[in-house]
């Protein structure tokens, strides 16, 4: 039973973290600066979560590092989200394959 | 919206939410692990996954119940630990149509994690709530499951496999990232500067003490509120921005 309380407890404020700013801002905003700001929140997070990340992602960091030019020499060239990640996969599987024949 | 375009958006989603699918349940295997050390059952797992789904703040979660930690103690570190979806929510506020109803809000908000948001801002114009509701489902059920899985069947998935995996998601956000990066300079340098300076919160001192999570609303915050003061964007309004 305490461990539902402590699964509901973190679900209730999981949910209100993600529902009250976009149920609170119901309308475009106008500020220049708050406008640029929110354009620019979504590359500057997911950039700042995907690196060194993906290099400890992988057992091997040399396959996080084959991963990560894999991906974005790949998605520069235009490929979709399905190909770019599974070609990481693939990268990491092969690097860390060719490290335990060496 | 038509029939048909529902179709269209659902199939979508399905699409491109089954990447993500694949990536999160390799991770949400690995935590199923910590959640069995915890004495979570497979259906509490499940439950704590699908309702959470997001792999910080349930590590943080299944820690602090392992520790018996007080509630009051889990509400603040989930706080901290997800405080980056109140950044990402306030962003696609701004990528919802006037026409849509308000009931598609709260949905749209329960599902944020950081790939959905990905995948919110990856589609240029308004977001499509069905579009986003199919990925998540999609998603969320492979990070339950794989929970669930972790939870009863530790060691089935080779470390070899559990390894490619892991980084599926990190590829998914240089396919979201890299291709507006492309076109627009600014962007190109927001990403580099990105990196860079995550590269070196995760060195220095001091900041490394940080969390992850604490670390990345830092740097968001920071570089984002930087790059609108040097490069305000002009444009009309209307679902252009990201």
């Amino acid at each position: 039973m305490r461990i539902y309380c402590y699964i509901a407890i973190a679900a209730l404020v999981s949910l209100l973290i993600r529902v009250l700013p976009l149920t609170l801002i119901r309308k475009q905003i106008t500020n220049p600066f708050l406008r640029s700001f929110l354009a620019y929140v979504p590359y500057v997070t997911l950039a700042v979560m995907t690196f060194p990340a993906i290099i400890h992602a992988a057992q091997s960091p040399v396959a996080g590092v084959a991963a990560l030019i894999v991906g974005a020499v790949l998605a520069w060239l235009g490929a979709g989200l399905f190909p770019v990640a599974i070609s990481c996969c693939a990268a990491v599987f092969l690097i860390e394959l060719l490290l335990r024949l060496m | 919206m038509n029939r048909d375009q529902l179709r269209r958006d659902i199939l979508r989603g399905a699409r491109d939410g089954l990447p993500i699918a694949l990536g999160y349940f390799a991770v949400a295997f690995s935590l199923g692990i910590t959640a069995k050390t915890a004495g979570l059952t497979a259906a509490q797992g499940f439950i704590a996954s699908f309702l959470n789904h997001a792999s910080a703040g349930e590590y943080a979660l299944f820690s602090l119940i392992a520790a018996g930690a007080a509630f009051w103690e889990v509400a603040v570190v989930i706080c901290i630990t997800n405080a980056r979806y109140l950044l990402m929510s306030a962003a696609l506020s701004q990528k919802i149509s006037p026409d849509t109803p308000f009931f598609h809000r709260p949905l749209i908000g329960f599902g944020i994690t950081d790939e959905i948001f990905g995948l919110g801002v990856a589609r240029p114009g308004w977001l499509s709530p069905v579009y986003l509701y199919s990925a998540f489902l999609v998603a969320d059920l492979f990070w339950a499951s794989g929970t669930a899985t972790g939870i009863t069947a530790g060691n089935i998935l080779p470390a070899s496999a559990v390894s490619a995996l892991s980084v599926a998601i990190y590829g998914m956000f240089l396919a979201i990232i890299i291709p507006p990066a492309r076109k627009d300079k600014v962007v190109l340098a927001l990403v580099l500067i990105s990196f860079a300076a995550s590269l070196a919160f995760s060195v220095l001192p001091v900041v490394r003490e940080l969390s992850t999570g604490m670390q990345t609303i830092i740097l968001t915050v920071a570089i984002s509120a930087l790059a609108a003061l040097l490069f305000p964007i002009k444009g009309k309004e209307g679902g252009a921005a990201a």
